[in-house]
């Protein structure tokens, strides 16, 4: 039995592909269906479900119905398209939804997604008999996710936050928008059949009630269905703010040594000083500061004032038998496993050590509980840091590894409309850069100076 | 992993940071003053609620109340949380000696509602010495609760002494499965020591009918402002209401993966491998010869099991997955059943590491489950790790989990509701399976030896774990080797 330089030989059950840090749970792609009227938060839960899965591994991609209709019909002109009765209009709404549900599989088929979200109104039993349709023939699984509310303020809030800024309304005002779009919510609620405690009882479903003080959920069939339930039962609208740091600059970083676990340096401590009094300076209420386990970010934390809680799974990346060198040493000492890693970074596991791809499974039970939280403040590492800005920015696994994350920067994470904002503050204490840039020639073959090529300069 | 809810007490900033200092056992880093430890210092433990938790069951007699009542207790100690049942029908046995039968719980028999009164009582009272005295988190109180009155008076309870409540209620109509409930847990009670099979089904059936005129189940609209989940058919359908905390979403999420198919989970190790035989721990070596053997027998054991839709594990290591090619059928690597990480002693055998590391040694004999070795791993932070294998486990059926020493210590450790104390020295030999069948309220464990001889890798706990021991009374319980 060899073993693959970078990965154990392994006898997959199902995907061939991938030789990830878990096993894949799914055999059939799951179609997730949403339900309800609109301004229910469907597209919100669509784009972060799929923000999530992806991360998490399982290739997700948002089919929404509204974008096709877009395409189709080039100008919006108001409500009067969604009329129950507008047969010229129906016919169009009812074909987008075909062309979406046939791109689904294209997905699935060809483009090895695993889970697709179809993200629709699918307020009529009839819409949803098609889908279900469509999921039998072709072997895939259905779970829906039905969002009800009739807070008005929910909506309100909604409404202003992702649909006056929907290219629909681009040429009306503020009040012929929100007129508009309500009397849009009217020509649906006509028609809308909600799911069906006793009807649709052999459905798989979760009901989301007034944005998740209560659910319901039914029938779960797999993993991946425990996992979206668990999710969405986590996730909140509440304002907050995220704040991603990295330990002030160690002792280590001045000397281009990674890993290890080295105490700051005196430039490092001037940064926890500073970052102390730029927390104190943002007035958060109620703000929640976690570290790693090491030495560096405690030290950091420490700066603060405040409790601070340590999280083992926030350690930085466990580079193996790398650990303590310099990359110099690692070329030195290690060339193959030196290219192999630039030629994959995201899956390279580091012998005796860890890859990205095990970093974020590590991660996962912490962006679940900074999904259930509301102001935090992380002061964590490089590797680390990438994994969770990924996670809130919709990075790609190739992107992830070359993200950006200097020492002595605070990034202030601000959730608005279907995103995030990030506002990038420098504390302005000086420090070493510790970003390698993927060098241009990956090859095992290259010369010394080509792997050293983008080596960030330490002393 | 809850933090510590609004706890964002103010210390005037330092002059300067405060010294660090690393724990021996844990290698944690604390703040120190003249060398020594401060108090002051949040670890991410899973649960690190101010308010002590009170989980009350809710539902006719024979819906599995005291099955997830004791299920979860076990979850929630194994993940670290403190946690205690106490059920109702116990201190009634305990108070009222010898059980006639089902007129004690007629509604009108007043002697009878003031003595169970009584014992929901005395439990609360016990509830709140283990959450306030005793350093419990959270308690499971477990008993009928099916009218809201019963449900006021623990509310009220739980708020003068300021727990949270989460209330777990359990519905199901299908006679085939409140049958098989009977037959299972109810049989073999106490209550129905000297009657025969008939006569306690029949008895049984009048009690439940005791509660169903007063059985007010948690209502939407009544019940709005309370947390919790109504479960409903055996986890067919799931209804949750206000989840207020980390830990309630845990339970949530736990409650709503397990299941009541009656299934077998093995659990073994990887066969004898070249470091096994050299008496070295750690490391990711091959299988000796004699491991070879055990995976052509293990192959050959699970075939003669006959069991439908085997699902195979294995860690990331090499010894587990040339175990897993000898049984011929598909499996599935978890890296996260990966043998515990022994840092700096990775490849050593146990005379090196008295050799060269002596006091971690000792350190390790004196708390053997939080011992983390140096660069390495705990047995705690095992259990943290293999989290996510026991909740899959709890989704899917027939597993066969062939792991490691200290991974196999921790996954058994949660079937057979093992304390931190005993985890790390529970016997896991090599090529030896235990087959896991849960039964009525626990698991029953099968051992079977598959008759290859393997050197003994358990080194038990030695008497003398002082730090300034001598060698020979470290190395007293080592395991012979070559």
């Amino acid at each position: 039995m060899a073993q693959t330089p970078n990965k154990p030989q392994v006898r997959k059950r199902f995907r061939c592909d991938s030789i990830a840090s878990v096993p894949q749970f799914t055999n059939s792609p799951t179609m997730i269906v949403m339900v309800g009227l609109p301004a229910r938060g469907k597209t919100y839960i669509s784009k972060k479900l799929t923000r999530y899965l992806n991360w998490i591994g399982v290739p997700t991609k948002v089919f929404n119905v509204g974008q096709y209709r877009r395409d189709a019909v080039r100008t919006y002109k108001n409500f009067e398209f969604f009329r129950p009765d507008n047969e010229e209009a129906m016919k169009i709404r009812k074909a987008c939804a075909r062309s979406a549900l046939s791109d689904v599989g294209t997905y699935f088929m060809l483009e090895h997604g695993q889970a697709a979200v179809f993200d629709a109104t699918n307020t009529t039993r009839e819409r949803r008999e098609i889908i279900l349709s469509y999921a039998k023939d072709n072997g895939y699984k259905v779970f829906f996710i039905e969002s009800i509310c009739d807070d008005p303020e929910i909506i309100a809030e909604n409404i202003k936050q992702v649909k006056l800024s929907s290219p629909d309304y681009i040429d009306c005002d503020k009040e012929e928008a929100v007129a508009d779009f309500l009397k849009r919510i009217e020509c649906y609620k006509v028609t809308y059949v909600p799911l069906d405690d006793d009807k649709d009882s052999h459905l798989s479903y979760i009901k989301i009630f007034n944005v998740g003080s209560r659910y319901l959920v039914n029938r779960v069939q797999d993993h991946i269905q425990s996992r979206i339930v668990y999710y969405l039962m986590n996730i909140h609208v509440t304002p907050r703010t995220i704040y991603l740091c990295r330990h002030g600059e160690s002792e280590l970083n001045l000397v281009g040594r990674i890993g290890g676990d080295s105490g700051l340096s005196p430039r490092g401590s001037q940064f926890a000083g500073a970052l102390g009094k730029y927390i104190k300076s943002q007035s958060i209420p109620d703000l929640k500061v976690w570290t790693s386990h090491m030495k560096r970010t405690i030290q950091t934390a420490e700066a603060l004032g405040v409790a601070y809680e340590q999280w083992k799974a926030l350690n930085e990346i466990d580079a193996g038998v790398c650990e303590d060198l310099t990359y110099e040493e690692i070329q030195a000492n290690y060339p193959e496993e030196f290219a192999l890693r630039d030629q994959d970074k995201y899956r390279y596991r580091y012998p005796k050590g860890e890859s990205y791809e095990d970093l974020v499974q590590r991660l996962e039970p912490v962006i679940m509980e900074l999904e259930r939280q509301e102001n935090v403040l992380v002061v964590c590492h490089q590797a680390v840091m990438r994994c969770l800005l990924a996670y809130f920015l919709d990075k790609s696994a190739e992107e992830l590894p070359y993200l950006k994350c200097p020492l002595h920067t605070v990034l202030k994470l601000t959730p608005v409309a279907y995103g995030c904002k990030v506002e990038s503050v420098s504390l302005n204490i000086e420090a070493v850069n510790t970003h390698r840039d993927r060098p241009a020639n990956v090859e095992v073959s290259r010369e010394p100076e080509e792997a050293l090529l983008t080596v960030p300069d330490h002393i | 992993m809850n933090s510590g809810e609004g706890c964002s007490e103010e210390i005037p900033l330092p002059s300067s940071p405060r010294e660090l200092t690393q724990n021996p056992l844990k290698k944690i880093w604390i703040p120190c003053k003249n060398g020594l430890p401060e108090k002051h210092i949040f670890q991410r433990k899973v649960c690190m609620t101010n308010c002590p938790t009170l989980i009350v069951t809710v539902g006719l007699p024979a819906r599995g109340k005291t099955y997830i009542s004791k299920k979860l207790t076990r979850y929630l100690n194994w993940i670290g949380v403190p946690t205690k049942e106490f059920n109702v029908g116990q201190y009634r046995r305990e108070c009222v000696k010898i059980y006639k039968s089902f007129e004690f719980f007629s509604p009108d028999n007043e002697e009878g509602l003031k003595i169970r009164k009584q014992c929901a009582s005395a439990a609360l009272n016990d509830v709140r010495q283990y959450l306030t005295d005793e350093g419990g988190q959270v308690a499971v109180f477990d008993a009928t609760n099916t009218t809201r009155e019963r449900r006021d008076t623990i509310t009220r309870f739980a708020e003068q002494n300021g727990f949270k409540v989460f209330f777990v209620e359990s519905v199901c109509e299908d006679p085939a499965v409140i049958n098989e409930n009977i037959v299972q847990v109810k049989l073999g009670s106490p209550d129905y020591t000297h009657c025969n099979t008939d006569e306690a089904v029949e008895d049984f059936m009048k009690r439940i009918k005791c509660y169903e005129n007063s059985y007010q189940t948690l209502d939407e609209v009544l019940d709005r402002d309370l947390s919790y989940i109504k479960i409903i058919d055996v986890g067919r359908r799931y209804l949750v209401n206000r989840v207020q905390d980390h830990i309630q979403s845990r339970i949530v999420y736990y409650l709503m993966n397990i299941h009541i198919t009656p299934r077998s989970i093995y659990l073994c190790r990887h066969g004898e491998s070249d470091m096994n035989v050299k008496g070295r721990i750690g490391g990711d070596s091959g299988l000796s010869l004699r491991g070879k053997d055990f995976a052509r027998r293990l192959g050959q054991f699970i075939q003669k099991q006959d069991i439908s839709d085997l699902k195979v594990w294995t860690s990331q290591m090499k010894r587990t997955i040339q175990t897993a090619e000898g049984l011929n059928v598909p499996y599935e690597q978890w890296k996260a059943l990966n043998e515990i990480d022994a840092g700096v002693c990775e490849e050593m055998m146990y005379e090196e590491i008295q050799d060269h590391h002596p006091l971690e040694f000792a350190l390790r004999d004196q708390d053997k489950y939080r011992y983390r070795y140096p660069k390495g791993e705990s047995y705690e932070d095992l259990v943290q790790r293999l989290e996510p294998v026991i909740m899959e486990l709890e989704r899917q059926e027939n597993v066969l989990v062939i792991c490691h020493q200290a991974v196999m210590r921790c996954l058994l450790a949660y079937f057979l509701d093992k304390s931190a104390e005993e985890l790390p020295y529970l016997k896991c030999p090599l090529h030896t399976v235990l087959k896991l069948t849960p039964v009525a309220y626990g698991c029953k464990v099968e051992s079977i030896f598959l008759n290859v001889d393997a050197v003994n890798t358990h080194r038990d706990r030695p008497e003398n774990v002082n730090v300034h021991r001598t060698t020979e009374d470290a190395l007293q319980t080592v395991p012979p080797h070559l």
